[in-house]
């Protein structure tokens, strides 16, 4: 089970050109808006058609631009849940999902599956409403419904929790990633939130003005995005330009300091970032002076931001982000950074 | 008095025939115009949308141009016994040209703000463009088709420009509620024209109110 894609195509401002291979599981596409994220899953649907290149769903061609196969959306097999769950205002629950069921011909077994994933998506007693009157929640679950009973080969999710508020996201979370693991299938899902990235996916592709960056194991990326991107992407606060002076260690001229690190250092390195949350008093190595500047307060976080002692006026101060109940109460006189948390940076 | 109602029901005929026409030309034309390359698009609405604000003898005088006993194609078009010039169905022909552009401007503002995202997750589902059409693009868009509708046929039941250059008032025949009021008025028959007067009244107060209700209604459901 496998999905290829390997497309370009011109857009106004960029050209998407990017190779894929998703295996079984979740694989999220994660890059700030406009990158081409949600063109790149059109493209799959057949709903946009790229320029050129290939996309072969399990060893089956879906668009194939050398020898001109291009299925239409409806061929393809591929579940699309789109941002605004697009349920048909003008139907009931009953009847948008009976839609994903256009190419099951006999009426019973039709009535069986519809009641089937009514049960299972906890939708029973609302089949008869509109979408306009049901939650987003409920809309969520009606529409994933809907694609689910159409049997598709792909889940493709575009934005899935972007139209919930917060307190209803965390828990459809739950829910979808737990659904997803059942369905089975790869699923792709658009994202520009590292979070629900790292919440759901067991892999996640990395995306910048049309081209794809990484495509690593959830964990892996977290731990070495590779990039300054995809260091951005996953929430990294803390990045400097930097120059490699030995197997393992860096110069990093903006916070005038030398930094040694565990993984071994490449040519071509550009930067080095380090998460807020990687700072220690305690920590011994990799301990410079530092000076306080600044303190932001998060319900349950704080932000504490600092300077080196040697570090140059026009460079950003440095993000150290801790629990509240672990803040010291003298801010100290010097911070340490374990060699195994300093990110290295290529272009 | 007796009253000859033949332009009550001639008027009646020629406004939902000619409203039938214009809804599915209309309807064709606006989905499809939406698709064409910018360039033909432009030039092709500019010239559905002219008899809007074309005097409506101007649109007369080119159906005369076309459709005349002299001109090659009405020429043409007698062989089959096919005449515009003098018959009711010339006046099906004037109120549906007049009529179109506002079923076809109306259609193409209700295609153009539905949400497309609507129907790919219906081509995505696996269902055909035919029924994504008639039953998620139509049902999305009614109130704008509606509105066109009655539109388009209160303006072919009002023509009056194009029909008395194309087919004249010809009582019996070819007369229609305002060529007629126009007729009487003309030969100082006050009281005729007035009964006409209030004949298109009260078919142009009954259109617009079953057009409010049927709003009234739709709202209703969509809100329980």
């Amino acid at each position: 089970m496998s999905l290829q894609v390997d497309i370009r195509k011109r857009l106004g401002s960029f050209t998407l050109d990017l190779a894929f291979t998703a295996e079984n599981g979740v694989t999220s596409l994660l890059g700030a808006s406009g990158c081409g994220k949600s063109m790149t899953l059109k493209c799959i649907a057949g709903i946009e058609k790229p320029d050129e290149g290939r996309i072969v769903l399990d060893g089956r061609v879906l668009f194939d631009a050398e020898a001109g196969i291009n299925l239409p959306p409806q061929k393809r097999r591929v579940g699309y849940l789109f941002q605004n769950y697009a349920l048909f205002p003008n139907m009931t629950v009953a009847q948008n999902i009976l839609c994903g069921l256009n190419r099951e011909k006999d009426r019973a077994e039709k009535q069986r599956r519809l009641r089937e994933m009514l049960c299972m998506m906890q939708l029973e007693g609302l089949e008869d409403r509109k979408p306009a009157q049901l939650s987003g929640g409920q809309q969520q679950r009606a529409a994933l419904a809907r694609i689910l009973v159409s049997d598709p080969q792909l889940l493709l999710l575009d934005e899935p929790f972007s139209a919930l508020d917060g307190h209803l996201r965390d828990s459809l979370k739950i829910e979808m990633r737990d659904l997803l693991a059942r369905f089975g299938r790869e699923v792709l899902m658009v994202t520009h939130d590292r979070n629900e990235a790292y919440n759901m996916s067991q892999a996640i592709a990395v995306m910048d003005n049309g081209r794809l960056l990484a495509l690593k194991s959830t964990k892996a990326l977290f731990a070495d995005p590779g990039s300054v991107q995809a260091a951005i992407l996953t929430g990294c606060k803390n990045i400097a330009a930097a120059r490699r002076i030995d197997e393992h260690s860096v110069e990093v001229p903006a916070w005038g300091l030398r930094l040694e690190t565990k993984q071994r250092v490449g040519e071509g390195l550009c930067a080095v970032g380090v998460r807020a949350h990687y700072f220690h008093p305690a920590a011994q190595q990799n301990r410079f002076p530092v000076r306080f500047v600044e303190e932001m307060e998060e319900p349950f976080e704080t932000i504490l931001q600092f300077r080196y002692a040697g570090q140059t006026p026009d460079s950003p101060p440095v993000w150290w982000r801790l629990p509240k109940d672990k803040k010291p109460a003298q801010f100290p006189e010097a911070l340490g950074v374990a060699p195994a948390n300093i990110l290295l940076l290529y272009e | 008095m007796s009253i000859d109602l033949f332009p009550l029901w001639n008027s009646l005929r020629i406004a939902a025939i000619s409203c039938v026409l214009v809804f599915f030309t209309g309807i064709f034309f606006a989905y499809y115009a939406a698709r064409l390359p910018r360039a033909v698009k432009g030039v092709l609405d500019v010239i559905l949308t002219l008899p809007m604000v074309l005097p409506p003898t101007v649109c007369g005088y080119f159906l005369l141009l076309i459709f005349g006993m002299k001109r090659p194609l009405g020429v043409f078009l007698l062989q089959f016994g096919v005449k515009f010039v003098m018959t009711w169905y010339g006046g099906v022909l004037a109120a549906a040209v007049v009529a179109f552009p506002l079923m076809y401007r109306t259609a193409r503002g209700a295609f153009e703000s539905f949400d497309q995202t609507l129907a790919y997750s219906g081509q995505t589902l696996g269902l055909s463009n035919t029924y994504i059409f008639w039953r998620i693009r139509m049902p999305a868009c009614r109130q704008g088709i509606l509105a066109g509708t009655v539109l388009a046929f209160a303006r072919a039941l009002g023509e009056y420009g194009a029909t008395s250059m194309l087919i004249g008032y010809t009582p019996g025949r070819t007369a229609t509620i305002s060529t007629t009021v126009y007729q009487l008025w003309r030969t100082n028959d006050e009281k005729g024209a007035m009964f006409w007067v209030l004949v298109n009244l009260a078919i142009s107060t009954v259109v617009l109110l079953s057009v409010n209700m049927l709003e009234a209604r739709q709202k209703k459901a969509v809100k329980a």
